[in-house]
């Protein structure tokens, strides 16, 4: 994918996308125009999400249909840690009293090692079986967490739970919405940078040789089980991660999060951008995003329209949005 | 707890598992013979509870209603296997997946365009409106335990229509070698059409004699769809005996845990604690018995393709 001399056509649409993404609430903030700018913290953070799953889904070729999970795992933790710090009611007393946190960085780093956490058996249990197998028992397992959330009623149960006071960024005014969109917008290219590391390095390579041909990976001695585990627990570290940020953006989380529609709109986002593609989840989530704003503005049928644009996408956009502006994956 | 209380609960159970194996048989023979995942099956469900409550509605009856939202969900089917499922056989399970998907939003926003967002309601027919005297002084109703004698009538069936029939032969053929039977002269795209539609029209019959028990609403297939797909995976796809060994175990796994962990849990913790870990526990049941079977038999207790 990359030819040596200059960028490729992809890497600057890539960039170009990234770019809009950044001006857009520029120029919705100097127009006093602040719902644009969260539409656009809406799409980083979606974006973000997506490119989580765009390591699994797109490197790995692990059709997971359950990183709602993820997603919802990093908005409980950031809204549960936010609710405990609020109420100065410790987690936690032994061995040592934990109080929750406010602290966005303290957020982050507990809603991504939550989810990896948790990925880990999942993915354990997971990638013993593939094809259909694995789409269903990932779905499985977030449909196991999103009964438990919602009938567990110490966070809220049903009705979710709101996070009083959104939490803060040392430095920043988080209740800005552009300073906001600043912290989720960095965030984004930080793992887009993460993305393209791993996709360029020895693991990288190992991941995706264990999509195109495992028994041919094993055989110059790589096992593809760790290699696809730990994919698949990277993958749920960054889709839980973007998942406390939207929990912050909308100060609010609730099984919805965790619910196999939203697994569904992860994976449309990522196909709707061009799977695999290092920029496909930015474009994704700017089209899915955009789509929903306009669709929603002018019916209110939107999501009939949404399917029917899908159903295209599928049938004769293979490739996804990036694919159809900068032609076929280049290997070599 | 009584005796006529679990006898009760067991009977639910049953019903549950029987009008999952319905969907369930659907699911699996369209993927044990198309190979396709079919995400908007839970939609056919929805068609087919919608069909049978307003033709209900229209002609007071419920048998015209249940024989038209058979007639409506094979329609659909159908309509949608030529129009859409029928380009997404030779691709990847993640494209058909985001069609199926795309597929569910459609019909869930059409079906909200044509009938408003408001619930419908589906009336126990008259002559199964009854309760039933059980061993142990119980009565259960009627109309639950003609559901569970529909899902044996269905499933003795599907038996005879798929070991003594030619399409059943034919059907059998697909799962095995899809392009052999092509090349021995079978009209192999009448014949995904036939089968999607067969799935389908079981799948609206679930969804219409489970109508006159809940409200029919929009949104309604989509649980009661991942429920199923659950069955299928424990029961290994593509074996209709998996899907109603599956079926029942499901059915009777939820249900018994739903009646017997809070009170199990109650014993344990004590009863404000009890009850809510014992429900949180019993509403992920299935899912761990999904999982436990899987990392034991990665292709499911009746793998038909192994």
């Amino acid at each position: 994918m990359r030819d040596g001399v200059g960028m490729t056509r992809e890497t600057a649409i890539g960039l170009f996308l990234v770019a809009v993404l950044l001006a857009f609430p520029l120029v919705a903030s100097a127009m006093g125009e602040p719902f644009y700018i969260t539409l656009a913290t809406r799409m980083a953070v979606l974006a973000l999400a997506a490119v989580g799953l765009n390591v699994a889904l797109g490197l790995g070729g692990l059709v997971s249909f359950g990183h709602a999970a993820f997603f919802g795992i990093g908005g409980y933790v950031a809204g549960i840690l936010a609710s405990h710090a609020f109420n100065q009611e410790p987690i936690f007393s032994t061995p040592f009293a934990f109080m929750g946190s406010d602290r966005m960085p303290v957020v982050w780093l507990f809603a991504m090692l939550v989810s990896a956490l948790v990925a880990l058996p999942i993915g354990a249990i997971s990638l013993r079986t593939s094809g259909v197998y694995f789409i269903m028992i990932t779905l499985a397992f977030a449909q196991m967490i999103y009964y438990f959330a919602m009938s567990w009623p110490a966070y809220g149960g049903e009705d979710g739970l709101s996070i009083l006071s959104r939490n803060t960024f040392p430095g920043l005014n988080t209740a800005n919405p552009l300073s906001l969109f600043a912290v989720c917008y960095g965030l984004l290219l930080v793992a887009l940078l993460v993305f393209a590391v791993l996709r360029d390095s020895r693991f990288g390579a190992a991941l995706l040789a264990s999509r195109q041909n495992a028994t041919r990976l094993a055989a110059v001695g790589i096992a593809p089980f760790p290699v696809r585990l730990a994919a698949f627990v990277i993958s749920a570290a960054i889709t839980g991660l973007a998942g406390a940020l939207y929990a912050d953006l909308n100060r609010f989380v609730s099984p919805s999060m965790l619910s196999w529609q939203m697994s569904g709109e992860l994976i449309v986002l990522v196909i709707l951008g061009g799977t695999g593609r290092l920029f496909g989840p930015v474009a994704g989530a700017m089209l899915f995003v955009m789509i929903e704003f306009v669709l929603g503005g002018i019916t209110e049928r939107w999501q009939f329209f949404l399917g029917l644009i899908l159903l295209g996408v599928v049938l004769f956009a293979r490739g996804g949005l990036v694919g159809v502006l900068a032609g076929k994956v280049r290997h070599g | 707890m009584s005796t006529a209380l679990l006898i009760e609960q067991l009977l639910n159970g049953l019903q549950f598992g029987v009008m999952l194996f319905l969907m369930a048989a659907g699911l699996t023979l369209i993927f044990g013979v198309m190979g396709l995942i079919n995400l908007a099956h839970g939609s056919l469900y929805m068609v087919g509870a919608f069909a049978c409550a307003a033709v209900a509605a229209a002609t007071g009856s419920f048998w015209l209603g249940l024989a038209a939202s058979l007639a409506a969900a094979a329609a659909a089917g159908a309509l949608v296997e030529i129009v859409v499922i029928r380009r997404l056989y030779e691709r990847d399970h993640l494209d058909q997946v985001l069609a199926t998907f795309a597929l569910i939003l459609i019909f869930s926003e059409g079906t909200r365009w044509l009938f408003g967002s408001f619930p419908l309601y589906l009336d126990i027919p008259s002559a199964l409106s009854g309760a039933v005297e059980l061993p142990g002084g119980a009565r259960y109703p009627l109309y639950r335990l003609a559901i569970i004698g529909v899902g044996i009538v269905v499933a003795a069936g599907l038996y005879m229509l798929i070991s003594k029939t030619r399409l059943g032969m034919r059907i059998r053929a697909g799962e095995s070698d899809r392009e052999m039977i092509g090349a021995l002269g079978v009209d192999i795209r009448t014949l995904y059409t036939v089968v999607f539609a067969l799935g389908a029209a079981l799948a609206g019959l679930a969804g219409a004699l489970v109508g006159a028990l809940q409200s029919v609403q929009v949104g309604m297939g989509e649980p009661v769809l991942i429920l199923a797909f659950v069955v299928i995976v424990i029961g290994g796809i593509g074996s209709i005996k998996g899907a109603l060994i599956g079926a029942i175990l499901v059915g009777l796994v939820d249900t018994l845990g739903r009646f017997l962990l809070p009170k199990l849990f109650v014993a344990f913790m004590g009863p404000s604690q009890g009850t809510t870990m014992g429900a949180a526990i019993a509403s992920m049941l299935i899912y761990v018995v999904m999982a436990f079977i899987l990392a034991f038999r990665p292709r499911g207790l009746f793998s038909a393709n192994a």
